[in-house]
């Protein structure tokens, strides 16, 4: 029978006065009862919209209708047929500007859940299932992964189902990528990570974690097109570049340099791959006790949270107004019920320090939205004699990422854009190096989880009809 | 996990440590670092490669056991593990138009110093080298310089080993000398604390010799991504990790680079007690274990 309530089931939160003080993960899922409740709400349309909205074309209606009839293994094993990381994209995708966006449902109230079934789903799968995955023969073709992050372990999930043998190589200590380093604990538990690679690893794939491609072997060696055949027979036929977006952009302001300026990627790689937070561990983290933010994204979102979560009192500064702010609305929202202050249409003009050279202030001024620009976003305008001055004792750019130029200076031959993406062929993970593929934030520049994991599939379809070529 | 396959105490502070990492050693450059995490809570952390054997997959660092993580790599011995050890990262230093150098090594920089001061006499540069220390007690690598130079000048500090003084006035001395006999050193290769290599650029560049300096910054991951090692090189943001670490010491903002060295002095000394407190509680559990077992016998 379906459920034609307006509204969807609202998930389970920890309380936002006692989240903002823990690491554990704000929403605590669906329970089953809550979950067979929202699958009834989904009409089964016979031409899905939402499956169309989603980058890798999950099956929506199909997996819902499982979950419907509390098949919850059927449901896992359908999203699997699309997507390798449900557990992750039930928690990070911006299912509202994608498969949400499109659900019928959500023209007279809100959408079916998708996310959150999805999240569901995956959950239930490793709690009550668990199953681990065989381990794969091999057809005895190889492949290098440059990157452990969502595309590449896409790719090497794929690759793998389909019998090569894989291996993927991470500069960190620690495999996952952004999904270890960058999101924080309360969004995405690293177990959930975790437990997605000892999938791949089971399956046969084999990860070196501190291994820097570009430095410790070129991409040349390990195609073994060098000249002293580094690798030898151990040589692989190709490769797929997952590197990511890598290097945090500044804004061009006075101060950058004083203590207590972080870029977020800094701020959250000591939080959540070093664990700066826990004092079991040595990675230090400046005490810090009012935190400004700038930048309005997800990744800006997360440092705010995390900050507060450190006991700072924290505003986000935003040049454009709420209307414009990039993060997922979710991600806002949590912000602001955890006591993060907004202050939108001002833009930092200038850091502030000490006589020693430490952090006592952002100097702002208020903005304004003039004339839409080419991508119809108004563009802020600076009100003249504006500036004021906000106290802080620290500052985080959430600016954004510009591509890694380490894999580039070793690669001279692949081709870059003048934004330094790597450039590819209209198949959009062929590069113009034969025999190399890319995807992923590498190639578009910061983009999303779920962007990545669809372009680390595609390369992975890529590179099996290229080496079946050969 | 990476064993250790040496541990070479050099003086009172100064250790030689030997990792087994064929990926590292297989690319190793003079001027290259790697990052090395001692266990599951330890920090990442920079360190000079200082000595690489390709056929045996060895490398070698040298450090001065300062923190809590340098203290914690000191106490390894041969046969024992580290977690992490990644390389080679940063770029090679260069060696491009250099004929006449004089290398300024101070105190635990020697250990940098002496590989770069190698490769340029390797590649048949003239080569004089302005070693300083504290003290005699820390002095390092003295043979080692020796065999790679034209001339060896030894400093302290307080005068107890080599001639007393700062570095800076011998390299004023040296500079002076070389001016006068129309033989001015081209470079100048300087590696140390960052208020020696602001003052040795200083007489440099009054000199107009072209120097390097190597920048050792707070770091966490080593590839570019987090910007943590950011300083400005004529005016410009640049990155020690995969611009660097070797800069040009004329361009480079000493009081900046200082002032953000300092950043975590007093959350390294937190950690160091906490580590520190843990290593002797071991100790003393360990004392005890071997009392009650020479009980037991």
């Amino acid at each position: 029978m379906a459920n034609m309530s307006p509204k969807k089931n609202p998930i389970p939160e920890q309380d936002p006065n006692v989240r903002n003080k823990n690491f554990e993960e704000v929403a605590l899922g669906y329970t089953v009862e809550m979950a067979v409740d929202e699958a009834n709400r989904c009409l089964n349309c016979p031409r899905p919209a939402c499956m169309q909205g989603c980058p890798v074309n999950v099956k929506i209606p199909q997996f819902i209708a499982r979950v419907r009839e509390q098949d919850f293994k059927g449901a896992y094993h359908k999203i699997l047929e699309d997507s390798s990381l449900p557990a992750i994209c039930g928690r990070v995708c911006p299912q509202e500007k994608q498969c949400e966006s499109k659900c019928v449902r959500g023209i007279k109230g809100e959408p079916v859940g998708i996310g959150r079934l999805e999240r569901f789903v995956a959950d239930w799968n490793r709690e009550n299932a668990d199953e681990m995955p065989e381990k794969i023969a091999t057809n005895g073709h190889r492949v290098a992964v440059i990157g452990s992050g969502p595309s590449g372990l896409a790719c090497a999930s794929d690759l793998a189902k389909l019998g090569y043998d894989v291996t993927v190589y991470e500069h960190f200590h620690k495999a996952g990528g952004v999904l270890a380093y960058g999101i924080p604990e309360f969004r995405l538990p690293k177990a959930i990570v975790q437990k997605e690679i000892d999938k791949l690893v089971a399956m046969g794939v084999n990860i070196v974690c501190d291994a820097t491609i570009g430095k410790c072997m070129s991409i040349d060696e390990l195609l073994g097109k060098d000249e002293e055949k580094l690798l030898g027979d151990d040589k692989y036929e190709a490769v797929f570049i997952g590197s990511g977006a890598g290097l945090p952009k500044f804004q061009n302001i006075p101060g950058l340099s004083y203590c207590g300026v972080f870029s977020a990627n800094e701020f959250l790689t000591r939080i959540n791959l070093m664990h700066a937070y826990d004092e079991r561990y040595d990675t230090p983290l400046m005490p810090i006790h009012v935190t400004a933010v700038v930048g309005a994204g997800n990744v800006a979102m997360d440092a705010a949270r995390c900050a507060k979560r450190l006991g700072a009192d924290v505003t986000v500064v935003y040049r454009r107004g709420e209307e414009e702010i990039p993060a997922r609305k979710e991600e806002y929202e949590h912000a602001k019920e955890e006591g993060i202050n907004f202050h939108l249409l001002c833009n930092p003009v200038e850091i502030l320090a000490d006589d020693k050279g430490w952090v006592r202030g952002l100097k702002c001024i208020r903005m304004e939205l003039g004339e839409p620009d080419e991508k119809g976003r108004r563009r802020p305008i600076e009100v003249p004699g504006s500036e004021f001055e906000m106290a802080c004792d620290s500052v985080i750019m959430a600016l954004g990422t510009s591509p890694n130029p380490l894999l580039r200076k070793a690669t001279p031959d692949l081709e870059y854009s003048d934004r330094g993406g790597i450039v590819v062929k209209d198949d959009t993970v062929t590069t113009m190096k034969d025999g190399v593929f890319a995807g992923g934030d590498a190639v578009t520049g910061a983009a999303t989880v779920i962007k990545a994991m669809g372009a680390g599939k595609k390369a992975a379809a890529a590179i099996d009809a290229y080496i079946r070529s050969k | 996990m990476f064993k250790i396959v040496n541990n070479e105490r050099l003086s009172d502070n100064m250790f030689r440590v030997t990792f087994e990492a064929p990926l590292v050693a297989r690319k190793a450059q003079p001027g290259q670092f790697l990052m090395f995490r001692v266990d599951e809570f330890g920090e990442r952390m920079p360190i000079t490669i200082s000595s690489y054997d390709r056929e045996a997959g060895t490398v070698s660092v040298i450090m001065q056991r300062v923190g809590s993580t340098t203290a914690l790599l000191a106490s390894k011995k041969a046969g024992d593990y580290v977690a992490d050890v990644v390389g080679p990262l940063g770029n090679p230093a260069e060696f491009d138009d250099m004929h006449k150098v004089v290398v300024v090594g101070g105190g635990s920089g020697c250990a940098i110093a002496w590989p770069q001061a190698k490769e340029a006499h390797r590649l048949g540069c003239e080569v004089d080298i302005i070693a300083g220390f504290r003290t005699k007690g820390i002095v390092v690598l003295e043979e080692e310089m020796r065999a790679c130079c034209d001339h060896l000048y030894m400093m302290t500090d307080d005068g107890t080993y080599g001639e007393k003084g700062f570095t800076t006035v011998k390299l004023k001395e040296l500079l002076e000398k070389a001016k006068a006999e129309g033989k001015q050193y081209d470079h100048c290769i300087c590696i140390g604390p960052l208020p020696m290599m602001k003052f040795v650029c200083q007489i440099t560049k009054e000199y107009g010799v072209a120097t390097m300096v190597d920048m050792n910054c707070i770091m966490i991951d080593g590839s570019g991504m987090c910007g943590g090692c950011r300083l400005t090189v004529d005016g410009k943001m640049k990155f020690t990790c995969v611009d660097g670490p070797e800069f040009d010491g004329h361009l480079v903002d000493f009081d900046e680079a200082i002032a953000r060295s300092k950043v975590y002095e007093a959350q390294e000394q937190k950690v160091f007690e906490r580590r520190h407190h843990y290593c002797n509680l071991q100790a003393m559990a360990d004392a005890e274990e071997a009392a009650q077992k020479k009980e037991e016998k």
